[in-house]
């Protein structure tokens, strides 16, 4: 481990400066945005899972009082098939789709037309007078099933991708993808003990509490703001630009705050009808989800079937891992299967291995990203296959996860050889950890898992600009989901050497700051920090030449310490440090104006792990689970802000032991999801789950100066085998499937 | 939402004649207690147009008197009322625990045991609970007052037994003699904010011995209506409402139970659990009783 370097403001956990506005009312999010003569936006949605859309007549609903436009997939441009990258990406025609469908309904809930109206009332009976013929058709919702060659298609045209040849069938596998090393049948042969099983996982909800809102004024000239909640204005900025042809320049995005997001928020549903719909009415509109609508129709996370062998040696050696992986991509192909395979053996060192997965189309609504999308379905079937490994040869999990540890220098399994990361230093605390040396406590029982997310880096902007009295400003475009102006202004704090408390982050919109990636991939504090730091070094540089100017020196003979301008050593000069308030208010005199600025494409975001241990008890007569203590243990590089990553953490392990225990989206044999609230989809309720344990392991990733890597997504993963390895621990019977709900605890335990 | 008239009689004949006039006319009325059900329902699939008759204003429906012979309490009493009523806690602990499981602190400061049971949920918390204290709905209506017994309230899903001009006044219950005592026990898979997957209410009276000389039991989310399980209550007279009695009452619960399976839990699940529950709140009663 590098050694600790002390800082003054980085490390520090200063109350959030957006706090005092959110908890007051003040903040405004997605749907506070109001304007003259606004209208109101709704959309019908298709009754059928699967349907032909043979018409759709909104004549009826347009020649209503009160209604000012109204809209249908016809009124959609066609779009060309082409890539958008990032989390919210996928193909930007299947978007386009999904915002509004064209021919074929492929899931109940899928949007089929929209009206603005002067009130929601009037626009919700218009809904009722616009007239759609559908052709029913069978609905694909098991994903084994959908594979089938025999299943109905969601696609005629979905050609599985990836194999040697192109298929001469259509199929409702959209892609395969295939990770191999070594010789996996040497390995099994290597092996003292094998364990196979199948893990299934039905999809889960975000559950952000916010539901997606936005309002879209399009001028006569043609230009149009939108103001959203969302992870991303640039992007979404783009997916609706290329979704209406409508230029880039045409559009101005502006970010609301934003009430969760966790992955669902990168990608557009309602920005594009209301665009649309404010160009036909010529006035502004604004369209609100209900929480019903946010279930029904936009991105959960895949539901996944996974199935997996492992072999190892009685010394707890892994010799061989297979995984065979299916995931529900929904109704257009973008399942997060290759995130899922890649990570899947990502903590360990493995000779021989093969994934192999599947992103397969089914009548439900198209997956987003969702938190380290991907890797906690396959990485519970690993974790709790590993757990039983451990039991088989009678070694403590947390050994038995040391003994194949990845460090620095192992090749991981998708490809680059780790720089220096932090799984062992986990793994250690972990076993040191008052939590994990307690016993456990009578009628309850202990899961360990490890959790790997890879992080990212992405393009980011950045402004810093000096007031005239030394206060400073910095500017960029990443909405703040989880903290992220406190974190800029401590590391612009730190390089500028100013206090904290000297300097103010803004968001900027769309035209007022430099393009910026979404708020993902746990990539904000690492990429934008880094584009932060880099402003700041140009305000640095630019305060050292004012210096040197004012005192005849040449640049080089100048420093910057403290925050102030000051002789290098060995200058001998009479002359008296500079702060940066005197820069600024000499500025007129020196130059003007004192404006910094950095823009990158962030190369580096290191991997974070995790390992996360807890205490779990089962009602043995009801099946009722008590989680009765949870501790996560993970690397996040360095802490910038120790009490958001805490906050991080203990964040994704609620949402992942939610998961894990309750929730899951409900289907009827008509493709209906039954349970489109938060009365019957189970989020925990804060009086659920205990105070959730913490401790950082700081393992500085190179590539960042002060060592930060993304910490956001990595808690979500080993708290689904935690809990599978807990309840196994407690009650003796093996559950392999999700959520460990009441009824399926108790019904295991009864065959027992 | 859909379009609603809002009356609010000050008296039961008035709230009669608005409930009467509407049902002659072929006009829809919803009556309004605390409207932690209606206000939801209004915003709802069913935009029909009706007026909401709110009896709240009513004198008879927030009138609570704890008697020597006789508890009433009012149709539209918040059940945060009845939480913080000393003397209804301990003579009734059962019915009040469930009346504190309705949603959440801030929506008891209107929901209502009268609403509870006229929504006539299956799965209502209040219900089993009224059941196993004897309670006695008094209706009004345009020929007067009747008396109908909680367990022959609801008549299905949603349904009961009031007809179009008639209204819940309040709801009685004989005070308890000494060394009894209920309980109420729902099975939630959260820790609260949620709906029974099966609920059982109990109550036992013993004697200087403790053998039991009167129970009764009422089960709920396991059948279209709330149930009286007289079998249950049999199985408890005559023992000390030990293990044994208890799980044959248990028992009884599980073959009186005609459970579904939805979103919420199975026909196995729900059978199982609901003998459970009868169990537990049985022995809260007992020790309840020993200690009255």
């Amino acid at each position: 481990m590098a050694e600790a370097v002390d800082y003054r403001y980085v490390g520090t956990s200063p109350v959030r400066p957006d706090g005092v506005d959110k908890v007051t009312g003040r903040a405004q999010f997605g749907a506070d945005q109001n304007l003259p003569n606004m209208l109101h936006g709704s959309v019908l949605r298709s009754p059928h899972a699967h349907a032909r859309i043979k018409s759709v007549d909104v004549s009826k609903a347009l020649a209503m009082d009160g209604v000012h436009a109204a809209v249908s997939g016809a009124d959609f441009p066609s779009v060309q098939s082409g890539e958008v990258g990032g989390e919210g990406g996928g193909d930007v025609a299947d978007i386009a789709k999904n915002v509004m469908a064209r021919d074929k309904a492929l899931y109940h809930g899928h949007a089929v037309a929209a009206v603005a109206a002067t009130s929601v009332e009037i626009a919700e009976r218009a809904l009722d007078a616009i007239e759609v013929e559908y052709e029913p058709l069978p609905p694909v919702l098991d994903v084994v099933e959908a594979m089938a060659p025999d299943a109905t298609l969601l696609d005629d045209n979905c050609f599985t991708k990836n194999l040697p040849e192109k298929p001469d069938k259509p199929s409702n596998i959209a892609s395969v993808m295939v990770l191999a090393r070594g010789d996996l049948d040497a390995g099994f042969e290597q092996a003292d003990v094998v364990v196979e099983g199948e893990y299934r996982i039905p999809m889960a909800h975000q559950g952000y509490i916010e539901p997606h809102a936005c309002t879209a004024t399009v001028n006569e000239e043609g230009k149009a703001t939108v103001w959203c909640c969302t992870q991303g204005h640039f992007e979404f900025r783009a997916m609706t630009s290329k979704i209406l042809n409508w230029k880039i320049g045409d559009l101005k995005f502006i970010a609301s705050e934003i009430g969760g997001g966790f992955g669902g928020k990168t990608v557009v549903y309602l920005e594009p009808v209301a665009v649309l719909l404010s160009k036909h009415a010529g006035r502004p509109v604004k369209m609100v989800m209900s929480r019903e609508e946010v279930f029904r129709a936009t991105g959960p996370t895949s539901g996944s079937v996974c199935r997996v062998k492992i072999g190892a040696q009685n010394d707890g050696k892994i010799t061989a891992a297979k995984a065979w992986l299916a995931y529900e991509a929904g109704a257009f192909a973008g399942a997060p299967v290759m995130p899922g395979a890649m990570s899947i053996f990502a903590p360990y060192e493995i000779e021989n291995f093969l994934v192999e997965g599947h992103d397969v189309l089914v009548n439900k609504p198209k997956v987003a990203a969702y938190r380290a999308p991907g890797a906690p379905q396959a990485m519970h079937a690993f974790e709790v296959a590993l757990d039983d490994i451990a039991r088989q040869i009678g070694m403590d999990p947390l050994d038995l996860r040391m003994v194949n540890a990845a460090d620095e220098g192992t090749q991981a399994p998708y490809g680059p050889k780790f720089p220096a990361i932090g799984f062992k230093a986990c793994i250690e605390a972990a076993k040191k950890h008052p939590n994990y040396t307690k016993p456990v406590p009578e009628g309850a029982g202990r899961g360990v898992a490890a959790g790997f997310w890879f992080n990212i880096g992405m393009q980011s902007s950045a402004e810093v600009r000096i007031n005239e009295d030394g206060t400073v400003i910095v500017m960029e475009g990443n909405p703040d989901i989880g903290g992220s102006r406190a974190s800029m202004g401590l590391m612009a704090a730190e390089t500028l050497g100013v206090p904290y408390e000297q300097v103010k982050t803004y968001i900027g919109d769309t035209e007022s700051t430099g393009f910026c990636n979404v708020t993902g991939g746990s990539r904000t504090t690492f990429a934008t920090g880094l584009a932060v730091v880099q402003a700041c070094e140009d305000i640095i540089a630019q305060c050292k030449s004012r210096a040197a100017a004012t005192w005849g020196m040449d640049d080089d003979q100048v420093e910057w310490q403290d925050g102030q301008a000051v002789p290098a050593p060995g200058v001998n000069a009479d002359v008296s440090p500079l702060s940066l308030a005197d820069i600024a208010a000499s500025a007129p005199k020196t130059g003007g104006p004192i404006l910094g600025r950095a823009s990158l494409n962030a190369q580096g975001a290191g991997a974070s792990f995790s390992v996360n241990f807890g205490d779990l008890k089962v009602d043995p007569e009801t099946g009722a689970v008590e989680v009765l203590s949870f501790t996560g243990i993970q690397d996040a590089g360095k802490a910038i802000h120790p009490a958001f990553v805490e906050g991080q953490m203990q964040g994704g392990a609620a949402q992942g032991l939610g998961w894990a225990l309750n929730e899951e989206y409900i289907y009827d044999a008509d493709g209906v999801m039954e349970n489109a609230g938060f009365l019957d989809y189970r989020v925990p309720v804060a009086s659920d789950l205990p105070m959730i344990d913490t401790q950082i392991v700081e393992v500085p990733n190179p590539s960042h100066p002060y060592g930060v890597r993304g910490v956001g997504e990595t808690p979500i993963v080993a708290p689904l085998a935690v809990a599978s390895n807990a309840v196994r621990d407690a009650t003796g019977v093996r559950i392999n499937d999700l959520p460990l709900s009441p009824p399926r605890i108790l019904a295991a335990l009864s065959n027992d | 939402m859909g379009e609603f008239a809002y009356v609010a009689p000050r008296s039961v004949a008035d709230a009669v004649g608005v409930l009467q006039d509407h049902a002659n006319n072929g006009r829809r009325a919803q009556v309004l207690a605390g409207g932690t059900d209606l206000l939801v329902q209004l915003r709802g699939l069913d935009k029909a147009p009706r007026t909401i008759v709110d009896v709240k204003k009513i004198e008879e429906t927030n009138r609570l008197d704890i008697g020597g012979d006789e508890i009433y309490i009012g149709a539209a009493i918040p059940s945060a009322i009845l939480n913080e009523n000393e003397e209804l806690k301990s003579l009734l602990p059962g019915l009040i625990e469930s009346a504190d499981l309705i949603g959440s602190t801030q929506i008891q400061g209107r929901a209502s045991l009268g609403g509870n049971l006229c929504n006539s949920s299956p799965a209502a918390d209040t219900i089993p609970a009224m059941i196993a204290d004897r309670g006695i709905c008094v209706i009004a209506g345009s020929g007067g007052e009747r008396e109908v017994p909680v367990e022959d309230f609801c008549t299905g899903v949603g349904t009961n037994v009031m007809t179009g001009d008639e209204f819940l006044l309040g709801l009685k219950f004989p005070r308890p003699p000494a060394n009894t005592g209920d309980a109420y026990l729902r099975f939630i898979p959260r820790t609260e904010m949620d709906i029974a997957v099966a609920g059982a209410g109990v109550s036992v009276t013993l004697d200087g011995s403790g053998t039991c000389t009167a129970a009764r039991v009422g089960i709920g989310a396991v059948a279209p209506t709330p149930l009286l399980v007289a079998d249950a209550a049999a199985a408890l007279v005559g023992t000390t409402v030990d293990d044994e009695a208890l799980a044959a009452a248990g028992a009884a619960c599980s073959a009186a139970a005609s459970p579904i399976t939805d979103k919420r839990g199975t026909v196995e699940y729900r059978r199982k659990v609901v003998a459970v529950l009868c169990r537990r709140a049985g022995a809260i009663a007992r020790d309840r009783a020993l200690a009255a």
